[in-house]
Parts: structure tokens; sequence; C-alpha cells
């Protein structure tokens, strides 16, 4: 079973975000790291190619050459090969530049060029959150897709294949579709592994194929202004010794809950 | 020209709460944009017509009934034929949609189809000078960014769980006009073969009746950290619960999960330790009375939803405030 996992690559979790000086964008430092459920998403695939014995992991991810270090990490986990689509870092070619169809369009080129039985992705991104990017990236390849996705259950060789779905308020749904399909991964479904000094070693002899990315097409959305949220509560701020910050809120607690 | 709202119905009948919610934004995008307000509800032939006859005395001006034997239980490939051909009939401006699950795993490849994009889980919406603007999250709330629908086409947007007050029916509307929409979907357009929904385990911990709840996020770094939660949590007589990636990791059982994923909750206090306070963990913890946030970081989003933000670091703070309570 051939699987493509495509992933992106986002801003650390606690790196300082600021909107950008037009206003329209977001800076975000240099400190970045592989989308949290996209690594779920490789997770996935990387074990359930253990478990068929048999099968191929291709990673790709679309973006600068930083990127680079993200494929390189999904190599030392596991992956066999990467695919890099490279964008410019900046302006209208750039992935930012680019609405959720457009991103789809240039990863969709790219896995055509693979015609792989399974393309897995994370069910979001952690900096835009729109979500979308696998619904759309099946549709263009005209792939039955599923979201939401805990686990798969796939035999090799095999032209169905059946997986369990996350509902809301606790419900679960099983279901069963054809291959090539596309599915994003929830996270949760499994545990993330880390990469080992073996693996990363060894990621140093995998290839990476850079593919040119195709040219950014015309936005059907444009993001006209970015800024701080405004808080709707007024909060008391506690700030400086963690001490006297633990005895105000204590003081605090006491009297709310009635200790 | 219209405002197409496509409402859900809940698993069990009636609406899915976020339905009244998506509603309600699209009356207020069709009164500020001088439209009018339209309504679809998709289901099979038993199921559709009650609930388009309560959706024309609630101030809709056209139901669409849109009928057919697949889409009796929900598949994408269904709603997106479904759809697809209302939109072409109905031309609307807009096309609003609860952001649910379903509505994730359907609209975006809706808008694909159309050759347009959804904006997505939108939290706020605004008009001036007749233009439409959609505000999204960015980096996990820490950012509002408003998008504007450049495309020919429709405009396709989803709103958020908690962002709009439910719509109230108005018992003054006028009633609407019910349309019986028929699709033609074909069995063979139909991929995916979705079985019978299943919950693993019964709940056994209800946080919704909980009074205090000491819940925990990312912050605390390692399940050996937990500790110090747990001692703060029965210092206080409260229940522990956490935000999603503490369950994933399995540090905690899935049923303490507070949010859009897990359960919602309505205390009179919720302290909520190394949360950062996504929009998917807000929805969940937003009826709280007081909330009370222990987080290193300022910009934490949590901080905007707390009464109280103690900005620091939790490892000292957390232990310091249990000796404090029990001294």
């Amino acid at each position: 079973m051939k699987i493509v996992v495509a992933v992106k690559q986002v801003p650390e979790r606690d790196a300082p975000v600021r909107v950008s000086v037009d206003g329209r964008g977001v800076d975000t430092g240099d400190a970045w790291t592989m989308n949290e459920p996209d690594a779920y998403a490789l997770e996935e695939a990387l074990q359930l190619k253990e478990r068929l014995g048999e099968g191929e992991v291709v990673v790709l991810s679309a973006g600068p050459e930083r990127v680079e270090s993200t494929l390189r990490e999904a190599l030392a986990k596991g992956a066999d090969r990467a695919l890099h689509i490279v964008t410019t870092e900046d302006g209208a070619e750039s992935l930012e530049e680019r609405d959720t169809l457009g991103v789809a369009q240039m990863l969709a080129e790219a896995v055509r060029g693979e015609s792989p039985d399974l393309v897995l992705t994370g069910l979001q991104s952690d900096d835009l959150g729109a979500g979308q990017t696998g619904v759309v990236l099946a549709e263009l390849l005209g792939l039955p897709h599923v979201t939401l996705v805990l686990s798969v259950e796939a035999s090799a060789g095999a032209k169905q294949i059946r997986v369990k779905r996350e509902l809301e308020d606790g419900w679960f749904q099983h279901i069963e579709l054809p291959v090539p399909a596309l599915l994003t991964i929830q996270s949760g479904g499994n545990r993330l592994r880390y990469a080992t000094l073996m693996g990363i070693k060894r990621a140093r002899s995998k290839e990476t194929k850079q593919v040119e990315a195709t040219p950014a097409g015309e936005r059907r959305d444009e993001v006209v202004r970015v800024a701080m949220p405004e808080r709707t509560r007024q909060t008391e701020v506690l700030n400086g010794a963690a001490d006297q910050i633990a005895v105000k809120l204590a003081e605090r607690l006491k009297a709310e809950v009635g200790i | 020209m219209s405002v197409l709202v496509v409402m859900e119905q809940a698993s069990g009948g009636g609406w899915h709460r976020i339905s009244r919610e998506a509603l309600a934004a699209g009356k207020r995008l069709a009164a500020e944009m001088k439209l009018p307000v339209a309504a679809a509800v998709l289901g099979t032939p038993d199921s559709v017509a009650m609930l388009a006859a309560q959706l024309a005395g609630d101030g809709v001006t056209t139901v669409w009934g849109v009928e057919h034997s697949a889409l009796d239980r929900y598949t994408a490939d269904a709603f997106v034929a479904a759809l697809q051909q209302l939109v072409n009939e109905a031309k609307p401006a807009f096309v609003v949609f609860p952001h649910t699950y379903q509505v994730r795993d359907y609209a975006p490849a809706l808008a694909t189809r159309m050759s347009e994009v959804l904006v997505s889980d939108v939290v706020a919406l605004n008009v001036s000078d007749g233009l439409a603007t959609f505000t999204r999250q960015w980096m996990g709330g820490k950012l509002n960014a408003q998008y504007r629908h450049t495309g020919s086409g429709s405009c396709f947007v989803s709103v958020q769980a908690g962002s709009f007050r439910a719509d109230v029916p108005e018992a003054s509307a006028a009633a609407g006009e019910v349309k019986q929409f028929a699709p033609q979907i074909d069995a063979t357009q139909i991929r995916t073969k979705p079985g019978e929904p299943f919950r693993e385990a019964a709940r056994t911990v209800d946080l919704g009746s909980a009074q205090v709840i000491v819940s925990v996020g990312r912050g605390i770094g390692e399940q050996e950290n937990l500790g110090m939660v747990e001692e703060l949590a029965s210092a206080l007589g409260a229940e522990l619960a956490a935000s999603r990636p503490i369950c994933d990791a399995g540090w905690l059982p899935m049923e303490r999960q507070v949010g859009s994923s897990g359960q919602t909750v309505a205390p009179k206090v919720y302290v909520a330790v190394g949360i950062s306070g996504a929009i998917q963990h807000l929805v969940g913890m937003k009826g709280a009375r007081t909330v009370i946030a222990i987080n290193k970081d300022p910009d934490a989003p949590i901080f905007e939803v707390a009464d109280v933000a103690a900005v620091g670091d939790l490892f000292e703070i957390v232990p310091a405030v249990t000796r404090a309570l029990k001294g």
C-alpha cells in the first residue's frame, strides 16, 4: 500500500505571534514545527505500513526551503521518501498568499504523480485552522474521503478499507470506502513516536525530491485585516512573584467556592 | 439573490444546536445586506416536512425541503450532490452553515465543486458599505483575521458554535413559502458506506453538573506533573478536567475532556491550568460563571475569557495555591 502523507510546517506553539506590518498577515519569528494533527496522520501511515508489513510512506509538504526540516523529521520517524513543493518565502507565489483551493491544487498536482492508494493528512492546521485542505484535495483528485478518522483497518492489496470516524458528543461510526481514498486524521487515535538516533541517521540517505510549485491562481477570498482579539471580560490580571499571585488566587477561590 | 442557511438536523431529531445559531447569523447577514433569508433542510421526505414547516414560521422567506432517500444517513457524496443542485437552482449570494463535524466533512468539497472556497469556522461577521467581512481565528485564537469573499459565485461560510446567539422564532413573522426540492442522486455516486453510530462506553463522569472544575492543558508538560493539579482539585473539592491534547496523550481519560469534541460545562468556577484556550476548548467552557486562568503566556487566548488572569509559572503557582487553601 502506497501512502502519501501531506504535512504542513507551522509556527511553534509558544512562538510569539504579532500582526505583520501591513496588517494583513502574521509575523511568527523562525521557530517552526510539524503541524501536530499532521504528525498524527504520519503516525497512522507508519503504523499501517508496519501492520501490513509492506508498502511505502511518502511525506509531502509545500513551502519555502525551511520546510525541509519538517520533511527530515518525518523521514527520521520512518517515512520512506519526501516530496517538497517549493514555493517562495513571500509574495504572490508563497503559501500564505494562496487560498485553500490554491494550496490544495498545488498539493493535488504532486499527489497525482504518485498515484497512491491512500492520502492522509491532519484534520486541520494549528496556524490557520481552516480544516479544509484534505477535503478539498480529495475533491480535486476525485477521491472519496472521510474526515476525523481515529483508526484505519486495511489489508494488503484490498480494494476496500474500514475506518473509525469520530462524531460529536462521544459518538463514533465505522465507514467503509474503496481505495484510493483520502482520510483526514483526528488526534488521539494513536500515540506519536519520537525519531530515534538511528532514524535520524537513516533519514540522511533518504530521498527528498523537490518539485516546482504550480503558479498561484486568483484567490476567491482575501484577508483584509488581522488584529489581536479584544477582551470580552473585565479581567483582573495578576503579575509578579508566584507566591504573591498564589495568595491572591487562593483568597479569590475561597470566596468563590465557599471554603 | 438571498442568504441561504443550510440547517442541520440533530441525530436524535430536531435541530442540531448550532443550526439555530447559524440561522441567527444568516438573518443578521441578510438584514444588513438587505437580502431575503432562505433556509434548507435535507433528509428523507418523512423527516423534512415537519422541520421545513417549522422554519417557514421562523421569519424565513423561502424554505427548501431537500428530499431524497439517499439523504437519510449522511454521506458527503449525497450531500454535496444535493446541495450543488440546490445552489444552482436558488443562486444564493451567501450560503451559511453551522460549523459541525458533518459540515466540516462536506462543505469544503461542495465549495470546491463550485469553484469557490469556504470561509470556515467564522466567529463574527460585519457589513459596512454593503461589503461583508467574516472573522476567523488564527494561531489557536491568538489573532483574528477578517476575510472578504472575492469569487464570482456564492460565498460559503460556516459559523462556529457559541459565536451567534441562537435564533428565537418570532411569533409575528410572516409565514414563508415551503418549496420541495428533489435532487437527482444516483446510488452509484455514493462511495462511502457509513455504519450505525456507536458509543465506546457509558460516561462515568458528568462534568456538566460539576460546580467547580480544575482543568489542565498542554502547559503541564509531563504526565508526572498532573499530581499537583489533582491536589489543587481535591483542595477545592473540584472535578478534574482537561483540554484535548491531555486526553489524546492518554494522560487522562477522554471522558474528562472539555471542549467541542468533549463535554460542555457551566460550573460556578472554572480553573484553567496551562490551557492556551483554542476556540475548540473555549466553546466547551464559556458558560462558566467565573474563569480563573493560570498561564505563562500573557497573550494566551484563555485570558480573553478569564475573570482572573494569573500570568506566571504554573509549576510555582499551583502548589502554592494548594498550600494556601489548606493553610
